[in-house]
């Protein structure tokens, strides 16, 4: 433990208005910091939230995305027939086959086009999605233009709320109820009858295949069979799997492009410590000589200056995270890189970033008062109590 | 017979500005026994500080040796020498030198930070020392909130906490009144007959020299007045 651990914290805040200064640029680049893995994490959360661990999806082999991957009616067929497929108390698979395309709709903030997702669902798709709730109107009729809406893409899209028109595939589709989907992707999307949407788009085949897994089979023996199926084309991965691949790209992006930001920026934050720390250093000379006269050693006066630099960084780190975690509130909307779909998501906090936050602000502060503290250090007694 | 505490042994100092030598101490030799109480005098610039620096081992002599509480200390390292401050010497500014951000408790506790004792324990040494300096009452002050008097009162509790066996100070009384510098040396006084403490000051000022036992004086560099009997 630090000799002068008091002496630091004392002398943190003894100089207000830097000592303010140098906390807040640092609170700023943790908070920014922050906010960008939040950002990272509420895409891969959401994305992740809307696969199930007890649900596997088809699609075509080397799809990487059910936006490019076609599944014919006999595959599906196939698939439908597995062993290892739940089946519901009447005995019917718990089973879906679905088509996914995409529709440009303009956005109710700025009326700019953006990509909607619409998913034709089957009997199957509501049983093996039980977090899918609906929260106003009705469900859709089969066999009429009639769709559901996510909450998000009915608060965010034109056309899509409650009520509303929107046209696509050559026909008006009524949204006749919104549903809640338990913070997923699904949120995101409308869903109609999936025989009424492969008609309008003249698709004559699904995107993907989703089906409850069967507890008594276990994932890997469904994909060994089904993948190696000479009549099957298919990759089979667990449903969360997916969607966590999913948000691969993306976040990918926002992390590398947010952490270079937050590094350009700590450079600043660490300067302005610096030039704190260096200011202290100067303002106190015969302190330090004093200290040292008294018999503290050198290393204890560079611990003293480090730590009075950590106390800083500490305290800007749990202000940058603390109006990080406020982030939380917002929600943001934006295209997915990987499936080219509009997707609302929120920043979401958690521990392990609020500790690498808290490890950034600290190496920042170490950095910025590194030299400084070297300084004090090797500042010769003599000297430093002749200084007033 | 009482032990030698300090022994000055032909102590040369020279500071150089760039090229030039500039000599500050010339072949200083003395002893000082211990419980002994001792004025350094002279003008400005005869060498007073830089001599009560190297008994301190703040400052290295440039040529010679100086032996302190058995230990000699021109040989120290950097570190050791830390170490060998903290146990033997305990140093009393002009200007006091306390903290500022810290109370008059912290600061007198500062010497013991180096030590092994526990916060209790350290508590009854600093509650013991500020009670000797006549400070008991102002444990809780900063040092913007007490006298010049009552800080040089502090910082001489901070020079005594750690019990050192020889205490140096430096124009203890130069910025304070006459009233003030009286009862500061009435203090040390006290350390060195009740308590027995090895002083050695510097000091211009003639009334507190008196108080010393051994008055020393130095001229450009030099001893000039022998054994320094008084």
């Amino acid at each position: 433990m630090p000799k002068l651990l008091g002496y630091s914290y004392k002398n943190s805040f003894a100089r207000k208005l830097t000592s303010i200064l140098t906390l807040s640029g640092i609170s700023l680049v943790v908070f920014v910091f922050s906010a960008v893995l939040m950002l990272s994490n509420g895409l891969k959360e959401t994305l992740v939230a809307t696969g199930s661990d007890t649900n596997a999806i088809v699609v075509r082999k080397a799809a990487n995305t059910e936006l490019v991957s076609l599944v014919g009616r006999s595959q599906s067929d196939v698939v439908k027939t597995d062993k290892g497929i739940a089946r519901a108390a009447d005995g019917t698979p718990l089973f879906a086959n679905e088509i996914l395309v995409l529709i440009s709709q303009p956005k109710r903030s700025n009326n700019d086009p953006s990509n909607v997702p619409v998913r034709g669902i089957s009997d199957g798709s509501m049983k093996i999605r039980p977090n899918i709730k609906l929260i106003e109107g009705r469900m859709f009729n089969p066999g009429t233009s009639e769709i559901i809406a996510g909450k998000k893409v009915a608060g965010n899209f034109q056309g899509c709320g409650l009520g509303e028109t929107v046209r696509f595939g050559m026909r008006d589709w009524t949204v006749v109820g919104l549903f809640d989907g338990a913070g997923s992707g699904f949120e995101s999307e409308l869903w109609g009858d999936v025989d009424q949407l492969m008609a309008a788009f003249e698709r004559p085949v699904f995107s993907s295949l989703t089906f409850a897994i069967d507890p008594a089979y276990n994932i890997a023996e469904i994909e060994e069979r089904l993948e190696n199926d000479s009549r099957l084309q298919v990759d089979v991965l667990p449903e969360k799997e997916y969607y966590r691949l999913q948000s691969a790209t993306f976040s990918t992006f926002i992390n590398i492009l947010g952490v270079a930001i937050s590094v350009i920026f700590s450079l600043g934050a660490i300067v302005g410590a610096m030039i704190t720390m260096y200011a202290g250093v100067a303002n106190r000379t015969v302190e330090i000589g004093t200290l040292r006269a008294l018999g503290f050693s050198r290393s204890s006066i560079l611990g003293a200056f480090l730590f009075e630099c950590l106390f800083i960084a500490i305290v800007g780190g749990l202000i940058g995270i603390g109006l990080a975690f406020f982030l939380q509130l917002v929600e943001v909307s934006t295209t997915n890189f990987d499936t080219f779909a509009e997707l609302a998501f929120s920043f979401r906090m958690s521990p392990t970033i609020a500790i690498d936050a808290m490890i950034f602000s600290v190496i920042m502060g170490l950095l910025g008062g590194f030299l400084p503290a070297v300084r004090a250090s090797r500042l010769r007694i003599v000297q430093a109590l002749k200084t007033r | 017979m009482a032990q030698t505490m300090v022994q000055v042994n032909n102590v040369f100092k020279s500071y150089w500005r760039d090229t030039m030598e500039i000599p500050v101490l010339r072949s200083i030799s003395f002893d000082i026994p211990e419980g002994e109480f001792v004025a350094l005098m002279g003008p400005s610039g005869s060498g007073k500080t830089t001599l009560l620096n190297l008994l301190a081992g703040i400052d290295r002599p440039t040529q010679g040796n100086v032996t302190v509480a058995g230990s000699q200390i021109s040989g120290l390292s950097d570190s050791s020498l830390a170490r060998w401050r903290h146990d033997n010497i305990g140093f009393i500014f002009q200007f006091y030198n306390l903290i500022p951000v810290l109370t008059a408790f912290e600061n007198v506790e500062l010497p013991l930070l180096l030590t092994k004792l526990s916060k209790a324990e350290r508590k009854k040494q600093v509650e013991l020392a500020l009670g000797i300096v006549g400070l008991a009452d102002r444990m809780k002050h900063y040092p913007n909130q007490l006298s010049g008097g009552q800080e040089q009162r502090v910082a001489i509790a901070r020079a005594i906490v750690t019990d050192p066996n020889v205490i140096l100070a430096d124009e203890p009384t130069g910025d304070l009144d006459k009233k003030s510098a009286e009862d500061i040396m009435e203090l040390l006084s006290q350390l060195n007959a009740q308590y027995k403490k090895t002083i050695v000051m510097v000091t211009h000022d003639p009334r507190a020299a008196e108080k010393a036992h051994i008055i020393r004086r130095l001229d450009k560099g030099e001893l000039v007045n022998g054994d320094g009997a008084r």
